[in-house]
């Protein structure tokens, strides 16, 4: 209890060895992002060497990574959601019978940014007051809210070009000085918030820990059920802002929109490094995995394969990157 | 005088099975209750209903004289109760800091987190409380590696940080070595000396008659009996703990007082 030592404050000294142990998951994802980039330029230098395929890559891979980031938080709190494709078009629908009764484009947002939190709150409803595993209830809702968006809209699409004379189009869609993509920007301000949230926050402190071992988090006072039903909710939320900026992108609403979403977002988390039994993951792990997953499609067509092989390889680079990542945990304890 | 903690008639049951009957216990300021009871007498089940994480089924709670409704955790925690629960409440994949600070976070208004204070403070805990030496463990290792008599180390420094008023310690010398067990023993026989109260539950008779100022043997869910450490031998009280194993009751005299309390 003398020891002089023990009142000088912990200093984290920086090691490499450390660094490594502690970042292993993410220079694992960030060392197979820079094999494959490697890999692509070789395969096909006209495409890869081009800053067209980067900016491509910027205006559509936001579309599902936006989502991939509270999804993040999800998985490691032990959690999975299906649903939010078909509620990513339930926003939508929000959107157009708000502004068909309101004229009202900044209203139409409002809407379905309500409509999105409205329908995960339910998620979270059923998962934590009904006891139901999400994977299970988000099925249901995944039908649900889908089957909710052809009713409402009749099963038609239609054209939103009205949004193009509102502020929400360059602000949500425009392009920076022509040429970057403003979805890029929020994917970037949505990625740094969930970090923080993640990181920075308690909740994301809470997050880990029901993901962890629930029975201790509640032992300790931490209210599983509110962290729960808070990360479904913000997943809606999400989810539907993700459905707006899909489809201002293109003026145009399909009742499909969302559907080819979820297999990539998923894919995202996962190979980013996030556990599949919770407890464990990373914000930057998923945003490095979504830009691979978003690559893997051009880059398939770009070196000569057929579009059929896409699929193909995207399910290869999951699993190999769920094995890859699961024996870096045990080799890095 | 008023107790810091005081329950009437609790009882609890989970579905069929009764794990507390009727039970009336106090904690009074500047003192040592030690439990004792076989497995599965309900001890922890009690001390579970004082930090607000079992609700009982029926019966009263009172903090300081006044009868508290729907206690949880987060409210026994601000009523001053800290604990060493049984199965530890750790996190494996998470680090040393996060297991400290677990569920009560310093943080800002807003929520954000002081990270670097919690760091600082769980590296002089570790220096000055934990007696961690070596240097591949810091605030940032996951404890998941830890031994498990660290990891007790762990939850029990955790209960103390925060200078609660009563500390529940659910077994806490379960896998400590000798040395730190004396530590501990020593530790919870200064928490009166500090003003404050403890409950304290452990297998081994000799601890606990060594801390405790009053000893409280619960049987079946009910309690069997009290003591005052200060009226009875050791050797009395093991005879006791014996006979209660086997028959059910102390002795003669016990027993009637015992029976009588049932018929009213
Ligand atoms: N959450 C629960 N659900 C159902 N039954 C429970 C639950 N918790 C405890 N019990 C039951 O209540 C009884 C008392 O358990 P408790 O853990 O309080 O015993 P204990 O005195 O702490 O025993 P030990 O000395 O082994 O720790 C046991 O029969 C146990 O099976
Ligand atoms: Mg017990």
């Amino acid at each position: 209890m003398t020891n002089t030592e023990s009142t000088q404050p912990y200093q984290d000294k920086f090691s490499l060895a450390k660094f490594v142990r502690s970042n292993g998951t993410q220079l694992g994802i960030f060392g197979v992002f820079i094999t494959l980039w490697l890999i692509f330029i070789f395969a096909a230098p006209d495409t890869f060497l081009a800053s067209n395929i980067y900016y491509a890559f910027m205006s559509t891979i936001p579309f599902f990574a936006i989502m991939a980031m509270p999804l993040t938080l999800a998985v490691i709190a032990g959690e999975m959601d299906l649903s939010f494709t078909s509620i990513m078009a339930m926003g939508m629908i929000a959107f157009i019978l708000t502004y068909d009764a309101t004229s009202s484009v900044a209203l139409a947002f409002i809407a379905a940014l309500l409509m999105g939190t409205v329908a995960g709150f339910l998620n979270g409803i059923i998962v934590v007051i009904f006891g139901i595993p999400s994977l299970v209830a988000t099925i249901g809702t995944q039908f649900f809210w889908r089957g909710a968006v052809l009713v409402l809209s009749e099963g038609r699409s239609g054209s939103l070009g009205y949004t193009r004379a509102s502020l929400l189009h360059p602000v949500l869609v425009g392009k920076i000085g022509g040429v970057f993509p403003m979805q890029m920007v929020w994917l970037i301000i949505v990625t740094i918030a969930m970090w923080a949230l993640l990181n920075k926050h308690r909740f994301g402190s809470h997050v880990f820990l029901i993901g962890d071992n629930e029975n201790s988090a509640r032992l300790m006072g931490i209210n599983a059920g509110r962290v729960r039903i808070i990360v479904f909710s913000l997943i809606g939320a999400i989810s539907a802002f993700a459905g707006v900026i899909a489809s201002l992108y293109v003026t145009y609403f399909w009742p499909s929109l969302g559907d080819g979403y979820l297999l990539r977002t998923l894919a995202s988390v996962f190979l980013g490094g996030t556990s599949v039994f919770g407890g464990a993951g990373t914000i930057f792990g998923t945003f490095i995995g979504a830009f691979i997953i978003g690559a893997i499609e051009a880059a398939t067509v770009a070196v000569g394969l057929t579009g059929f092989w896409t699929q193909l390889i995207y399910g290869s680079i999951i699993v190999l990157s769920v094995i890859m990542h699961s024996y870096l945990r045990r080799r890095l304890k | 005088m008023t107790y810091r903690i005081e329950l009437k008639k609790v009882s609890k049951s989970f579905g069929e099975v009764q794990a507390l009957k009727d039970i009336d216990f106090k904690l009074g300021q500047n003192e040592v209750v030690g439990l004792l009871g076989d497995n599965g007498a309900g001890k922890s089940t009690l001390i579970k209903i004082l930090t607000g994480y079992h609700q009982p089924t029926s019966g009263e709670i009172y903090f300081n004289g006044e009868q508290v409704e729907n206690l949880t955790v987060p409210k026994a925690r601000k009523l001053g109760v800290e604990t060493v629960y049984q199965e530890r409440a750790l996190a494996e994949l998470q680090t040393l800091w996060r297991n400290i600070f677990l569920g009560r976070e310093l943080s800002n208004p807003l929520g954000f987190m002081d990270i670097k204070k919690m760091k600082d403070e769980t590296h002089r805990l570790m220096i000055e409380s934990m007696g961690f030496t070596s240097s591949a463990v810091t605030p940032d290792s996951p404890i998941g590696t830890f031994s498990g008599g660290e990891k007790q180390g762990v939850a029990i420094v955790r209960a103390l940080y925060f200078n609660a008023d009563i500390i529940i310690l659910d077994e806490p010398t379960m896998g400590l070595s000798l040395k730190e067990t004396r530590k501990l023993l020593n530790f919870v026989r200064g928490i009166k000396g500090a003003g404050k109260s403890a409950v304290f539950i452990d297998h081994n008779i000799f601890h606990v008659y060594n801390v405790a100022d009053r000893v409280i043997v619960i049987d079946r869910g009910m309690v069997a009996g009290e003591f005052n450490t200060s009226d009875i031998t050791l050797d009395d009280l093991m005879d006791k703990m014996y006979r209660i194993a086997e028959t059910g009751s102390f002795n003669g005299a016990v027993e009637q007082e015992y029976s009588q309390g049932q018929q009213q």
